[in-house]
């Protein structure tokens, strides 16, 4: 067998294992996911009136806000279902059966590429879910067309790929799994500070370049734009060019952690 | 002991070249963690076929040298070659030709045995009958088939390490290493690695394992290298190591100080212990040596309380190699 075929067998070897933890302890996964559906229940059935009042909706109708703040609390997912693999990653470097892969005969990146396909393939599950719940609670899209939609799985794909790089390499940095839980907590509160679930130019103006263009802002933006047709301008670009940074960066920073001795 | 026919691999793949007669050698090693020296430039020469042990007291510098020799960490100096491929220079081949069982458990808990074995064998690109075929066999070897289907983080620790040696087994390494393979076990538990262990030498393995256990270097070793502070102390097999300490002497123990007293005059070469009324004299051992020194004390008519013979063993060897002086039981006098 060629090399690159022996890298794709022992990744999707890896990739079969990461699932199979995924499927036999749904706990974890279900359990971040937990944070956006109860955000989307708070922010549209408890303060929905006075959010829908603020965003210049008419009157007590929620439905306007529901549309504005799913594509959000859909980012805000990938956000959290990434700190699942943060500590799956600490949980198996600190391991002994690491140990053993490294030193078998195998491609040596499949543990870190099993974790990273595995951990995006969670996050549209993961979004696919809390879109459901956003569907039941009345979400509706305005005229997305078939490429429109694809786009916007396109984005949160890439977007997971870039979040779960950066998740990967935070639970390899981390001594524990503990540690590497509050290293990626700060990924599902990121959103908190974004356009999710109030405008960016209703901030204080100090802080609206903090909200602008922090990674999650552009990517609700363009999300925004192709399921509900308002402008996305140049978010495009701006979420494009965060997601492969954030890839490259997180690729690169696991792959130094995960190639050092280890203790 | 095997030191000079070599024994070569049966599957003939991944061989190495004609020049390697040697499972493991190495030359010089060395490594150190910061300021800490913990391998200060050790050589090994480990012919194929042999089951090597490496002894020493905790923080000898055991598992560094297994982790050197099975890939997993970069020696600072040296050379090391195994399964005639350099470990530096040529990892893949060596991990190829390995298989490692390390000191912490090194299974997937999350996951049952069966999975745990089905994915050594998916890792060692086996087909997926052949996959079934290798993991229930060797499950039955282990006597774990009737926990397969449960998480292996569920088992006991010798079923564990159990499980853990049967994942190595997998990919039917040539070259076995395992770090101390039966600390933390119960004594059944640990009869039953040494047959284990002694199973796999006769499939015509080669075995490298550190123990900090006498008794199982002497039990399962072809070789022993006596590790102390990073460097070996001594090299040989069981036998060659206890003939280094002339360590057997016959004890004897009084309690009437009169006849301590005159047996210490009749007797000479003694080593007195006025407190314990105990005296010690070096022998080999031997029952004509024993019979010389009965003979003496009954033609003086002297009787001790009690009489022991203290041959050397392998106890001897590490304490006088790698200890502080300050050995309870082992007085400085045996050692002369």
């Amino acid at each position: 067998m060629s090399s690159l075929s022996l890298a794709v067998r022992d990744s999707n070897t890896m990739l079969r294992r990461n699932l199979l933890h995924a499927w036999r302890y749904p706990s974890g996964t279900l359990n971040l996911l937990l944070t956006p559906i109860m955000m989307l229940l708070l922010f549209v059935y408890i303060f929905g009136d006075v959010m829908s009042a603020g965003i210049g909706g008419s009157g007590a109708d929620r439905s306007e806000y529901i549309a504005y703040i799913v594509p959000g609390l859909l980012l805000m997912t990938v956000g959290s279902t990434v700190i699942g693999a943060a500590v799956s990653v600490c949980t198996d470097m600190t391991e002994g059966v690491m140990a053993r892969f490294r030193t078998m005969a195998i491609y040596r990146g499949s543990l870190l590429v099993g974790h990273v396909v595995g951990g995006v393939l969670q996050c549209v599950m993961s979004v696919v879910l809390v879109g459901a719940v956003g569907v039941a609670m009345g979400f509706r899209s305005t005229d997305a067309t078939a490429l429109e939609w694809l786009a916007a799985f396109g984005l949160i794909a890439l977007f997971a790929l870039a979040l779960t790089w950066i998740a990967v390499g935070m639970g390899a940095a981390s001594p524990n799994p503990e540690a590497a839980g509050n290293m990626a907590m700060p990924l599902i509160l990121l959103p908190l500070i974004s356009s999710a679930f109030i405008p960016a130019e209703t901030m204080p103006g100090w802080f609206q370049p903090i909200a602008e263009y922090q990674p999650f802002t552009p990517a609700i933006e363009t999300l925004r734009g192709l399921l509900l047709g308002t402008e996305i301008g140049n978010h495009g670009w701006i979420a494009l060019a965060w997601c492969v940074g954030l890839s490259v960066l997180g690729y690169r920073w696991s792959m130094a952690l995960f190639n050092r001795d280890p203790k | 002991m095997p030191s000079s026919v070599m024994r070569t691999s049966r599957q003939g793949d991944h061989r190495p070249s004609p020049t390697a007669v040697s499972a493991v050698s190495a030359v010089g090693l060395r490594k150190s963690y910061g300021e800490k020296l913990v391998l200060d430039g050790i050589d090994l020469h480990i012919p194929a076929g042999s089951v090597f042990a490496l002894l020493g007291p905790n923080g000898a510098g055991k598992t560094t040298a297994v982790k050197i020799l099975s890939t997993l960490i970069t020696a600072d100096g040296g050379q090391a070659q195994v399964a005639g491929h350099d470990v530096a220079t040529a990892p893949d081949g060596v991990r190829a030709a390995i298989g490692v069982t390390g000191q912490f458990s090194a299974v997937d808990g999350l996951i049952t045995g069966e999975e745990n074995m089905l994915l050594m064998a998916d890792l060692h690109h086996l087909s997926k009958s052949e996959g079934r075929r290798v993991a229930a066999e060797l499950l039955e070897r282990f006597d774990l088939t009737h926990a397969a289907k449960k998480p292996a983080a569920t088992y006991s620790g010798g079923m564990k390490r159990r499980l853990d040696i049967a994942m190595t087994l997998v990919g039917d390494p040539r070259i076995i290493f395992l770090d101390e393979p039966t600390t933390g076990l119960d004594p059944r538990s640990r009869h039953n690695m040494w047959g284990i262990i002694r199973g796999l030498v006769s499939d015509g393995v080669t075995v490298f394992l550190t123990t900090q256990y006498l008794e199982e270097a002497d039990e399962l070793a072809d070789r022993i290298a006596v590790l102390n502070d990073g460097r070996i102390a001594a090299e040989g097999t069981a036998e060659e190591l206890k003939r280094l300490i002339p360590g057997g002497h016959i004890r004897l123990r009084f309690t009437d100080p009169a006849s301590y007293q005159s047996a210490a005059d009749t007797l000479r070469e003694v080593t007195r212990d006025d407190e314990a009324l105990t005296l010690q004299l070096p022998s080999d051992g031997s029952q004509r040596e024993l019979r010389s020194i009965l003979d003496r004390l009954d033609s003086a008519g002297i009787e001790a309380d009690e009489l022991t013979v203290h041959t050397p063993d392998l106890d001897d060897v590490f304490f006088a190699l790698t200890g502080p002086a300050d050995v309870p039981n082992q007085p400085k006098e045996t050692v002369r």
